[in-house]
């Protein structure tokens, strides 16, 4: 059975000033995602991440291209469909969480207006039966008296209700796929875990799969199964949870790690030396190679393939980077 | 550590709320209500709390920026509110503050050098000759090259503008610079940059530092001290070592079981809080954490808890500890 869904070799490239300015923001990006799994895509901006997701969804804006690869919903490929047909899997087999609340919600609608739309349009659902599986989405996401709220309009709520109304479309549609593009960063730090716990609770009920996107380890930590690091358009490494924080293969992943400050140490932070690299001008060879503590001569030439290992991880590094020893 | 340099008692900042055009007040907004600590020269207090809970007015206060409603703000043993013309002058010279966007807190039709001179050629009469030596000084204090004075901000990344920021406030030799969320808006490795930079600025200019954040894990790595707030009032102060070793405050507690953790296997004690915060126009009586606290008692909802030293130089208000 092929997975629920698959990425393979994506590409997509930003094409500014008549095509003379390549930015490639996705560069070979790979990675498949079963049933119910938490997949978690970390990385610093600029890194691709929500153009990844917005490729996933076909939603890339006019001035991107996607060159090459292949994205995969069981089995069915995503690049082929037209923008029609596309419009019949966004919202019913892969929902989206963006970041700010406010700008994802219409103001002028009401809550009820907003979260039946898509139940409304893939579920079919009319009347009575679409207010019941209104009130009890919003009951599924916590919100209080759902019956009175769903007249509400979206500046009626606080930031944190907002954010679950959004979840709560997001289910409506009744997806396989739940995409959350950095959803919690706009929510006080309380609220982010009310948040991250109702979105477990919501997908242990429904078994959806989500991806994840974050700057934040923490969050990872806490909430996926398996986690890709991203750095300049392409995955430099990917493996389970525990294994990224116990043994990370990459040197990117554990300088990241090394430099976030921990609750009740005040050992020194790792700096990471210079600037993410501009997408448009690559450095040659590994693009974190200039940034690297660990660059050999090979890394400023060549560019590191994704090597598999053992214990499942893959990575794009040329360092044999077997017992890292450093911990999260 | 020094003497104190910064010391705030009984803070109060009401707004008021509801003035229509035929007047009539219809409540007040109890921004800060009563908040009292010390910061020391060379030392960095931490503030953390929820937003709208008052951290943002204390730093405007501090900054003189608003004026407090009752209370008092002592700087070098002086009383703010009663310092005028040049004495205010010169505490404006010696309070400087860095915001959290970078991005709006320079100007972008002002070159790098020109924005940092500000400062100086407002309050000091100095030649221009001078002026640019110590903004050459400044930039390598801060790691960026003193040749880059020339540009505009939009040509720096966002770390970099920090930078400038940081040494737009050390320009005019400051005491005290009031940090809002300095490294929020920075992406992880670069926050890493900056922090380690304030932290070196501080060991070699014996600058004090307000360090107002959210992230409990950066403010504690940071600051000395760290102060709790909720709904306008400081709930726990106490050194940031101690606090993360053994938060006291349910509310402190409830913040250490939100923060992330650091890998997966960490065992967390989870407090995870039921509601939002509430209205500061109308906060519960009592305790104003009652409503939400997991320890609650009926004393809680009836009697307000003052701010009591527990232990040496750690303050809690909670019945629980008096």
């Amino acid at each position: 059975m092929p997975p629920l869904l698959r990425v393979k070799d994506l590409r997509a490239y930003y094409f500014g000033f008549r095509g003379t300015r390549v930015v490639k923001a996705i560069d070979g990006v790979s990675f498949s995602l079963e049933a119910g799994e938490t997949f978690g895509l970390v990385g610093e901006s600029g890194c691709g991440k929500t153009s990844t997701c917005h490729a996933i969804v076909r939603l890339l804006p006019a001035s991107a291209r996607i060159v090459g690869g292949r994205i995969e919903l069981e089995g069915e490929d995503l690049l082929g469909k037209s923008q029609a047909e596309m419009r019949e899997i966004r919202g019913r087999r892969i929902a989206t969480i963006l970041q700010d609340p406010m700008a994802s919600l219409d103001p002028l609608f009401t809550i009820y207006d907003q979260v039946a739309e898509p139940a409304y349009y893939h579920r079919a659902l009319r009347g009575p039966r679409l207010r019941q599986r209104v009130k009890e989405l919003l009951s599924a996401v916590r919100i209080p008296s759902p019956e009175r709220r769903m007249k509400d309009l979206p500046h009626q709520m606080s930031g944190g209700m907002r954010q679950r109304i959004v979840g709560a479309i997001a289910l409506a549609g009744g997806p396989q796929v739940i995409i959350a593009d950095e959803p919690t960063t706009n929510l006080d730090v309380t609220i982010q875990l009310q948040y991250l716990n109702l979105l477990k609770d919501l997908q242990r009920a429904s078994g959806v799969a989500l991806i994840f996107v974050t700057h934040n380890l923490g969050i990872v930590a806490k909430m996926c199964d398996k986690v890709a690091v991203m750095y300049a358009g392409k995955i430099v490494e990917m493996q389970s949870v525990r294994g990224l924080f116990y043994h990370p293969r990459h040197p990117y992943t554990r300088a990241l790690l090394n430099s976030i400050p921990k609750l009740g140490t005040k050992a020194p932070l790792y700096i990471i030396p210079g600037q993410p690299p501009d997408l448009s001008h690559l450095p040659a060879g590994c693009s974190f190679q200039p940034r690297c503590a660990s660059a050999m001569e090979r890394c400023r030439v060549e560019e590191p393939s994704e090597q598999h290992l053992d214990d499942g991880a893959t990575t794009r590094c040329w360092l044999p980077l077997h017992e890292a020893t450093t911990r999260g | 550590m020094g003497e104190p340099l910064l010391e705030v008692r009984d803070l109060k900042k009401h707004f008021p709320v509801g003035s229509s055009l035929l007047g009539g007040v219809q409540g007040w907004v109890k921004a800060v209500d009563g908040i009292s600590f010390t910061i020391n020269s060379g030392e960095t207090l931490g503030l953390v709390g929820e937003s709208g809970c008052g951290k943002t007015t204390t730093s405007k206060l501090i900054l003189a920026a608003e004026q407090a409603t009752s209370g008092a703000i002592e700087f070098e043993g002086r009383n703010l509110a009663e310092l005028r013309g040049p004495e205010l002058m010169d505490y404006r010279r010696k309070v400087q503050v860095v915001f959290q966007d970078p991005y709006s807190s320079l100007s972008p039709r002002m070159r790098v050098g020109d924005i940092i001179a500000e400062p100086i050629e407002t309050h000091e009469r100095v030649s221009r000759h001078e002026v640019r030596s110590r903004v050459a000084e400044l930039l390598e204090l801060v790691g960026l090259r003193p040749d880059m004075s020339r540009l505009f901000p939009h040509e720096f990344s966002g770390g970099q503008r920090q930078r400038l920021a940081i040494a737009r406030a050390l320009s005019t030799n400051a005491r005290l610079v009031v940090l809002d969320e300095p490294v929020s808006a920075l992406d992880v490795s670069i926050r890493a940059h900056i922090i380690s930079l304030l932290e070196e600025i501080q060991t070699r200019l014996a600058v004090s530092y307000l360090f107002i954040a959210h992230d409990l894990a950066a403010v504690a790595h940071v600051s000395q001290r760290t102060a709790v707030m909720y709904l306008g009032k400081l709930v726990e102060v106490a050194d940031s070592l101690e606090l993360c070793a053994s938060p006291l405050h349910p509310y402190t507690k409830a913040l250490f079981a939100a923060s992330l953790p650091s890998h997966p296997d960490e065992a967390r004690e989870e407090i995870v809080l039921s509601g939002e915060v509430p209205s500061a126009l109308n906060p519960p009586r009592g305790c104003s954490f009652h409503p939400r606290c997991p320890f609650v008692m009926p004393r809680c909802s009836e009697q307000e808890p003052l701010l009591c030293e527990v232990s040496p130089g750690r303050r809690v208000a909670c019945h629980l500890y008096n």
